[in-house]
């Protein structure tokens, strides 16, 4: 068990001309859960796009279960690795159901038609979605927050073991910030490893055990959160002072007040 | 709504028949269906006969595949571009074709002469497109947008310079390729053939180009090989339109309208899109060239003025509905 891990090794992103990642070294396994942070363009996106097979990383290597990434085809990526990426288009029309069962397309064959278990799957992460009465409804008329829930319901259809988030709390209000961070803790806990974006301190420090910071500068810090996520740290990360605050047990990051 | 009704398949089947039946039955000579029952029952004795098999037949079946050929073309080409708005002659293919066959003629060439350069035009605009759209391994559909649209106005302007400097003698036959026109199209075969081979090479893709839909990114995250399906995608839509402008000219609205229409009745999914749209653009374009022998007989309209007078109004009713339901 212990050797399945998606990993990157001396893992060296360029876009754009400039550095966004050096040297990354990282171990994500069944049961973690890890946040990416970062300042705005620092390439969060880009290396979660190039742990999931589709971006090409100038130096370095991805591991899946130690086999290298270039190695497998995309559709045996597919079925182990998903992403919800940050935005989907909506140009054509698609029921909400027929949207949800594209996360079957690794899974089916070329003549294959999605059976009564695909459709079931899919039915079953609407409703924990909170889409269950949506099925029939076209996805232009939905929400951005449902848009959100179902590109979310798309990733739990499809079922891969890695799951990877690109600020999958977009849009969403706190009710269901709440429940799609809960739901991902318990995949967590079934033996699925999680990586998300994130743009709130916050949920990372209350829902994540590791955490990647990516400086602008292209240094990175891959730990667990509890040593890694400090004012001081934070602050270098943010570019701009940051306080720890605590009631209770409870404790959050936030922007230092500097009001005279 | 309801997605892909089950009824929208055998229902376009059945208009597909009608409207062939139509088609071969009204002209200058009507014919009664019992008549065109004895006819293809084999009697050899009819009146009728050397007119429905040798005259209208093979125009008919001309405008029935040629019809499907350029809904089935833009289909692919919306997915390719990700824009609901592309047509089949989006990306200049229909300019580069016209552009050789105004050339010919002005050469004093025709026949198999005219067709062959159109073809080569066509392919030729094709490929230029391809290499200026493609800047390394750099494809977005913004940028095969673009380079298409502006490829196509530059054929538009050499149409346009040919045309002013061409003998008045020749010009109808030149509008001809800018109008669209059945009348010269005499064996539907090829047409045939294009249409098979197109269906069967893009049906197994179907479930692809749904998610391809969604986007680039997604497709790729779904296990999609997106690079090679839209290379795939670009050479066949273009193929299919370089066919059917060969064979009528360019016939406008066909390709844009029909795609539109489907997914309005429900046909999102291209497992059910891409048949229902070659069934129904061969339908429109038998009834529109049906319209265009008959409207104002014995001249003949171009057949592209029809599909524009038929297409629009039923597609903007559509719309306003639909906006409606939502």
């Amino acid at each position: 068990m212990s050797h399945t891990c998606l990993s990157a090794e001396g893992l060296h992103i360029r876009l754009g001309g400039r550095t966004l990642c050096q040297q990354l070294e990282v171990q994500i396994r069944p049961g973690q859960c890890w946040g990416i942070l970062g300042q705005n363009g620092a390439g969060k996106t880009t290396l979660l796009h190039t742990l999931a097979g589709l971006h090409q990383a100038q130096r370095g290597r991805i591991l899946l279960d130690e086999q290298d990434l270039q190695d497998l085809s995309r559709r045996d990526i597919a079925r182990r690795i998903g992403l919800m990426p940050q935005d989907t288009h909506d140009d054509f029309p698609a029921t909400v159901l027929e949207t949800a069962l594209m996360g079957r397309h690794p899974w089916l064959s070329r003549w294959q038609w999605e059976s009564r278990h695909d459709v079931l799957l899919a039915e079953q992460a609407l409703a924990s979605t909170g889409l269950a009465g949506f099925a029939r409804r076209s996805i232009n008329t939905l929400s951005g927050g449902e848009r959100r829930r179902l590109a979310f319901a798309t990733l739990l259809t499809q079922s891969p073991q890695y799951l990877l988030l690109d600020e999958p709390a977009n849009h969403l209000d706190l009710r269901y910030q709440q429940q799609i961070f809960q739901q991902l803790q318990i995949l967590a806990s079934q033996e699925h490893a999680i990586l998300m974006v994130l743009h709130d301190i916050n949920h990372a420090v209350h829902y994540c055990d590791h955490v990647v910071l990516i400086f602008n500068d292209g240094r990175t810090r891959a730990g667990k959160t509890m040593e890694l996520l400090n004012e001081e740290q934070l602050s270098e990360l943010y570019d701009c002072p940051i306080r720890q605050y605590r009631s209770g047990k409870q404790c959050w990051f936030s922007v230092a007040d500097t009001a005279p | 709504m309801a997605s892909a009704p089950r009824f929208l398949l055998p229902a376009l089947g059945l208009l597909s028949v009608l409207s062939l039946l139509l088609g071969l039955s009204t002209g200058s000579v009507h014919v009664s269906p019992a008549e065109l029952l004895a006819v293809f029952g084999g009697d050899k004795t009819s009146l009728s006969q050397s007119l429905i098999l040798d005259l209208r037949l093979p125009r008919i079946l001309s405008a029935f595949f040629t019809g499907a050929l350029l809904a089935l073309a833009g289909t692919l080409m919306q997915v390719l571009v990700r824009n609901p708005l592309a047509d089949p002659y989006i990306l200049g293919i229909s300019g580069g074709a016209a552009t050789a066959a105004l050339l010919a003629m002005l050469a004093g060439l025709g026949g198999l002469w005219l067709s062959g350069s159109a073809f080569v035009g066509a392919l030729l605009s094709m490929l230029l497109v391809f290499g200026l759209a493609r800047s390394g391994s750099n494809w977005t559909p913004t940028r095969l947008l673009l380079t298409g649209v502006v490829m196509a106005s530059g054929w538009g302007a050499l149409i346009s310079f040919i045309l002013s400097i061409s003998p008045n003698t020749s010009l109808r036959g030149m509008l001809f390729w800018l109008m669209g026109d059945l009348g010269y199209s005499h064996s539907p075969w090829l047409a045939a053939i294009s249409l098979l081979a197109g269906l069967l090479l893009c049906w197994p893709l179907a479930r692809d180009l749904n998610v391809l839909n969604r986007g680039d990114l997604v497709a790729c995250a779904l296990g999609i090989d997106s690079a090679r399906l839209q290379i795939l995608l670009f050479m066949l839509a273009s193929f299919l339109t370089a066919i059917a402008v060969v064979q009528a000219g360019s016939i406008g609205f066909v390709g844009l309208v029909i795609p539109h229409l489907m997914r309005l009745l429900g046909a999102t999914d291209h497992r059910v899109l891409l048949p229902s749209a070659a069934l129904a653009g061969g339908s429109l374009l038998v009834l529109a060239d049906t319209l265009a022998r008959t409207l104002l007989a014995p001249q003949q309209l171009p057949v592209g003025i029809i599909t524009a007078l038929l297409g629009i109004p039923v597609f903007l009713y559509l719309l306003q509905r639909r906006a409606r339901l939502t």
